[in-house]
Order: structure tokens, then sequence, then C-alpha cells
């Protein structure tokens, strides 16, 4: 019985290990279908709306690609993952890439063997409380009970918060935002603790958002992007550069208003040109056709549109752009080149 | 004079191994077996290959790293800067806990059952088969998820017992709380306490053993012990006489005394749950992941076990009950003294299955956030670290462990109580 199970353990690792070695984009190519790894539902970033259609920032990420390679931006399936299924998922080629807010760590990179394609989104952990707890420092959390996901580094982050500040706390593992959700709201816990942009949108959904507060201290740096498998450049590239593409985009003034126009004909911009596909062969470079970025562009608008329409401040989320306005705005949105 | 001939002296020839049926089988056995081992071989290889082509060869190093993450429910000391090694034991431990408690109540709770399923009371029966429907029908995954959202939704949360005018109030004089965190119960402490033995020093697998504990144990088995010699006393007694002398209080005397008497020179007192900062500080904490896990799991596998029992108890001849009847026992002793004993014997075996099915089920525990060995080494442990092949091959090893434990404790005791044939 033993040896038929690792038996089995083996022919399950062998077969995924075996997956991982095709091409990425021959495969997606051939699929028809973009298998894009997000989270379970966390609204803003990536949750079904009332008509069962995914939407959300890290969704955008995922249609763009969709739009870049198969030129429709429709032509994903969506995976929900949670924190600990999503490295495995990606690992074993379930999902050809992971959006959902994952943050970009050394030894995810190196030790894990992916590959973080860029930042779509600087964040870091935060805590919500209800104000009736009358706290206004995550220092006076001694002793609380905190709702955390598993398999995050918000868990880490959090042992090393209250071992540094030698304060105590009672660790409630949870799987889901929305389990984590319910206990929080039911008084399982004190404090819920995630990435201050998953608080920000958790608050967003509950029915007295102005019941609670995010406390000032933000205990973490978490770069969230999208990310692939270790190995397969050509996909990196084209999830990378997809991702860039909607930061220059904003950059350079390309909106879905004006796309359509600067892309008819050569405009004076030779960058928007390149961009757009209507100068140079950027595309063929990449193993798509000149029109990718422009597809990825319209799949859902540039980089500050995707942020506006789904987290934005006209949005329940409100989150401001802070840290990721573009960097000629003082944040650090910043995209390489298109040349 | 008669001559002998030697008999035909069989030459064997390769042939045979095949067209020879007293050694086909053999021969076909050996190549399946070599055909079985080297597809395994193949798969093992095969796997090594592309783990390695991928950058990540099997290696168990990762253990010794620290774990960086706390666990809430913890028996031995444990924190952040451990290893993932003392985490995987933590949770093993935590494992164990829920597994046993599981099985005594699942015990306990699946032969009443069983037994009131037969009773003649329509109305009881009725339940008990209503009962035993319910939960062997429904994934126990639900039942746990259920039995959670219940304690979460149900109870107060801290919050409600402060203040003037609390909503809610501890329970049995002030010395329990029930909340949706879980139950916070008096803990007995000692202020003289003898202190502990620490075990293998700074390693992974470090524990402490309380003085205390041993000085009950050992006084309890002493206690026990001499029960045992008065009770066969009075049975020489009651053989050779014909009465039976009272011997209930001296009993009580020889359990009890001594017990109080080592209490008190360790000075017992009880730690009560006391309501500080944000929870309630003091006492046992029994959180309700542990409660609904074991709730959940204990129901589940008793409506099991009640069928088992019912089935043991119906295997028995109804001669059997009449004879006793007969004989002028009550109907509670019929089934303690004649019915149960012999039964036991039907009961045992698929008991083991069960017992084995609680433990194995116990590790759905991370639905309620319970930090058992596949929360921890399968779930954070894997996740950080990443090593999927060598975490869940160990987690196999363990849970492979644990039931090969259990089914060996409960055959042994199967043998002691199966029918001796001769």
């Amino acid at each position: 019985m033993k040896k038929s199970v690792i038996l089995g353990a083996a022919t399950v690792a062998g077969l995924a290990a075996g997956a991982a070695m095709a091409g990425t984009v021959d495969d997606v190519k051939a699929r028809g279908k973009l298998n894009c790894g997000v989270t379970t539902g966390l609204v803003g970033f990536a949750a079904p709306d009332a008509n069962g259609e995914w939407q959300g920032f890290d969704v955008a990420v995922c249609r763009a690609v969709a739009a870049a390679v198969l030129g429709d931006a429709s032509a994903v399936e969506f995976v929900p993952t949670t924190g600990k299924t999503r490295f495995t998922a990606l690992a074993s080629g379930e999902i050809d890439m992971l959006a959902r807010n994952t943050t970009w760590t050394f030894s995810r990179d190196v030790d894990l063997k992916f590959e973080f394609v860029g930042v779509n989104y600087y964040d870091g952990q935060g805590f919500m409380v209800p104000k009736a707890l009358g706290v206004s420092s995550a220092k006076e959390l001694d002793g609380a009970t905190v709702c955390i996901q598993t398999g995050t580094t918000t868990e880490l982050n959090l042992a090393d918060f209250f071992r540094s500040n030698n304060i105590s706390y009672e660790p409630v593992p949870i799987e889901t935002n929305a389990e984590a959700q319910q206990q929080y709201l039911a008084g399982a816990c004190d404090v819920y603790t995630t990435d201050a942009s998953g608080l920000a949108a958790t608050r967003a959904t509950f029915e007295n958002p102005g019941d609670h507060v995010l406390l000032p201290e933000i205990i973490s740096k978490e770069p969230l992007g999208p990310l692939v498998r270790h190995g397969d450049h050509e996909w990196g590239d084209v999830v990378r550069w997809t991702l860039n593409a909607l930061v220059s985009a904003e950059e350079l003034g390309v909106t879905s208003a004006n796309i359509d126009e600067l892309s008819a004909g050569a405009t004076d911009n030779p960058e928007v040109n390149r961009l757009l596909g209507t100068e140079g062969t950027l595309g063929e470079m990449l193993g798509l056709d000149a029109q990718w970025g422009l597809r990825a562009i319209k799949a859902g608008g540039n980089y500050g549109e995707v942020f506006a329409k789904n987290i934005g401040e006209e949005t329940p989320i409100g989150l401001a752009r802070g840290l990721n306005a573009q960097w000629t705005d003082g944040g650090l949105m910043y995209s390489p080149p298109f040349r | 004079m008669t001559t002998l001939t030697d008999p035909p002296k069989e030459q064997f020839r390769l042939s045979m191994l095949l067209y020879d049926t007293r050694y086909r089988s053999a021969t076909i056995q050996v190549i399946a077996l070599i055909g079985f081992m080297l597809l395994a071989a193949w798969i093992i290889s095969n796997t090594i290959q592309n783990l390695e082509a991928l950058g990540k060869p099997v290696e168990f190093g990762f253990f010794g790293e620290p774990a960086s993450y706390d666990i809430n429910q913890r028996l031995l000391e444990y924190d952040s800067r451990d290893s993932h090694l003392r985490a995987a034991f933590i949770g093993l431990l935590n494992t164990l806990v829920v597994a046993v408690l599981g099985c005594i109540t699942a015990t306990i709770v699946g032969v009443m059952v069983g037994v009131l399923r037969l009773s003649n009371n329509w109305l009881i029966a009725r339940i008990m088969t209503v009962y035993v429907e319910m939960f062997r029908n429904v994934p126990v995954l639900l039942w746990i998820v259920l039995a959670m959202a219940i304690l979460i939704e149900g109870l107060p949360a801290p919050n409600a017992f402060r203040g003037e005018n609390p909503t809610a109030s501890m329970d049995l004089f002030n010395s329990v709380a029930v909340t949706n965190r879980g139950v916070y119960i008096p803990e007995f402490l000692f202020s003289r306490s003898l202190g502990d033995i620490h075990i293998f020093g700074t390693s992974s697998l470090r524990f402490d053993i309380s003085l205390d504990l041993i000085a009950f144990l050992i006084v309890l088995g002493g206690s026990i012990f001499t029960m045992r010699k008065v009770s066969a006393w009075a049975a020489a007694k009651q053989e050779s006489t014909g009465d039976r002398p009272k011997i209930w209080h001296i009993q009580l005397g020889i359990l009890f005394v001594p017990m109080i008497i080592l209490m008190t020179a360790l000075g017992l007192y009880l730690g009560y749950p006391e309501l500080k900062g944000f929870n309630f500080k003091g006492g046992t904490h029994m959180r309700n992941s542990l409660i609904a896990l074991w709730m959940a799991l204990s129901l589940y596998t008793a409506a099991f076990i009640a069928e088992i029992v019912r089935a043991g108890i119906l295997a028995i001849s109804k001669g059997q009950t009449e004879a006793a009847a007969a004989l002028g026992l009550r109907q509670g002793r019929i089934m303690r003294l004649v019915i149960l004993p012999q039964a036991l014997r039907v009961i045992i075996p698929p008991m083991i299955s069960n017992y084995l099915n609680l433990t194995k089920n116990s590790s759905l525990a991370i639905a309620v956030g319970y930090m058992d060995i596949t929360g921890t080494l399968g779930g954070i442990t894997m996740n950080q670290t990443g090593r999927e092949l060598e975490c869940v091959l160990l987690l196999m090893l363990v849970y492979l462990a644990i039931s090969l434990s259990i089914s060996a404790v409960m055959n042994w005791y199967n043998n002691r109580v199966k029918l001796v044939e001769r």
C-alpha cells in the first residue's frame, strides 16, 4: 500500500513537471483560451459581477493578455485559486499565468521558480478593526485575535511585526477572503489583516463600511504583480510587455477614447506608433502580430483607466493612486520604453 | 532376482516454467513483479529528473529553516523562530488530540445511539434512526463547516461580556466563558508545583513533561491497583462464605483520599478565565476550530459506529436475551453483562476502520482553520517553501504511521476479546 501511494504522488508530480516544459504561447494559441488564475473573489481585484462575468483590476490584466495573444478579451478561463493553491496551480500548468494580487518576493521568484513580470499594484500590509474597538494603532493590539489568510506573505509579516514589537496575538488562519469576512463581522476576530488594498476592497462590501477603520501602520512592502513559470521566457515577455503596454499607454496619453483615432495612421509620436503597431515590428519580435498592443489597451483601457474603473476613488473601494501613480506624477509606475 | 529400475529422473527444462502447472503461476508472478518494479522505478526516476530539470531537486534541508509563522493551538511551546520540523511536530500533536478526542466521543455516542435505536420506545428509536441517517448521508466536510458556522454566528463575541450591561455572561458560577472564539474553562494550577523535566534538550522534538502529572498518574495507578486487590478480596470472601462484603465506601476512600492529599500537598487551585483586553485570559482555551472539528467528526463517525453496534447486538441470538431474562436479570444488566460482551467480538473489527476514517478525516481541519499536520506541514510549510513533493510524501508517511499504530492497538485488543476456539 505504501508503495502504491508514493507511486501515485510520483505520477502526479511527474505529469506536472512534464506539462511545464511546452511553450506556453503556442499552448494558449492552440487552446484558443487563456487560463488565468485569480482570487476566489475580492471585489475590485477579481470577482464575478451580477452576470457572472469576472471583473476587476487583476482580471483586466488577464483580459489584456488574452486580447494581445488571442485577439479576444473574453477568451479567458478564470481559475479561482486560494492563497494556498495558487502556486501549485501555476507550477503544474493548470493555469498559464497568475494575476492574484501576489507579492513579489525573493523566494517565490528564485526558490519557487516563478517569474514576476512586473508590478501592477504597489501595496503594503495593513490592519482593519471595528471602530467600536477604539484602537488607533496596531501597537495597541496586544492579545488581539487576528484573522489572516493562510499561505500568504501577510502571515509571515504578521508574525514578524508582533514579534519585533514584543506583543502577543492569536492568529486565526483562514482559507479565503469570504471566510475571513464572515469571521471578522461575527466578531470571532478583532482584527483582519491583509494587503491594504484588499482591506479597502473588503470593507467596501460591508453593510456599514463606516464602522470599520484601517489602522495607520503599513507593516510591509507588498509589490503585487502577475507571474508566470520560470523557464518560458517567450511567454514571460508577452505578459510583461502587455502589462508595460497598459502602463505606457497611460503615460503616452493613449486612452480608450482616442485609441481608434491614434491607431488609424501614424502619429507624430513614434513611441505611440510602435506601441499601437503602426510602425516597427515589436509585435513580430514577441511572436504576435502588429496590433497586439492596440488590442491589449482596447480590452479595458490603459493602466489609469483600469485603476479608476475598478478600484479608483470613484468606486466604492476608493483607493487613491498613491504609489501607483505614473512616475511623471510622483508614483512608481514606470514602464521601460517601447523601442 | 528382480531388477529395480530407477524411477525416470525428471529433467528440468526451461519450457516447464511456462507449461508445467507447478511452476506456471510462480513464473507469472515473478514477471509481473519485475514489470511492476520497473514501472515504479521509471516513474520515480522520471519524477526526480523532471524536478531536477525544474531546478527543484528532492531534498529535506528546508526542515531546519525557521518556520516564520505562528500556530494558535500549540500543546508545546513554539514560536515563529522555531523550525519547520517543530511546526510539523506541533501540527502532528494537534492531529492526535482531535483524533483521540474524536474516537472517544464517537465511541460513547455511537454505542449509546446503537443501543437506543433498538429500544422498544418508538419515539427514541425513531429519533436515533433520523440521527444516524442524517449524519451518515451528508459529507463530513459540510458538518464541519456547519458546526463552525453555528459556533461563530450563534455564540456571543468576547465584546458582549464587557461593559455595564453585558449582553452575555459567564456560566457555571462565573467559571466558564462560552464565546464565538472558543470555550474558556478553568484550569488546574499548582502553587507548589514540582516543575517539569525537559526532554531532547533544544532539538525540534523537545518537550516537557510535568512532574505533577507523573505524580498524579503514580498515585492514581496505586489507588486503582489497591482497589482491584480489595475487590479480589471481596470476591474471594463471596466465594467462600456466600456473603459479599460492602466495599464501595472503602473503594471510594482508596481512590480519593491519596489524591486529595497529593493535591493539597501540591497546592492545587483553579485558574479562572477573565476578560482582559481583547480576549479572555487564563483558564484553558478550547478553540472553536477544535470544538467544531471534534464535534462534527465524532457525531459523523458515531452514526457509523451506531450501525455497527446495532448489527453486533442483532448478531447475538435472541435466545441469549431470553435465557438471561429467565435467570431474572433486568434489561440494563442483560445488555451490559450478556449481550454487549458477546457483541463486542463482532463490533471491534469494523470499529477499527471507523477509527482510521475519523483520523484521516481530521485532515479536513483546514476548512475551519485548525492547525493540524495537514495545515502546518501540508499547508503553510509546503506553501512557503514550495517543496510540494517532499511535504506530501512526508504527510502520507505520517498518516500511514498513525493509522498503522491505531490498527496495531485495536488488533491487539481484538485478539484479547475474541472467542478463543479450541
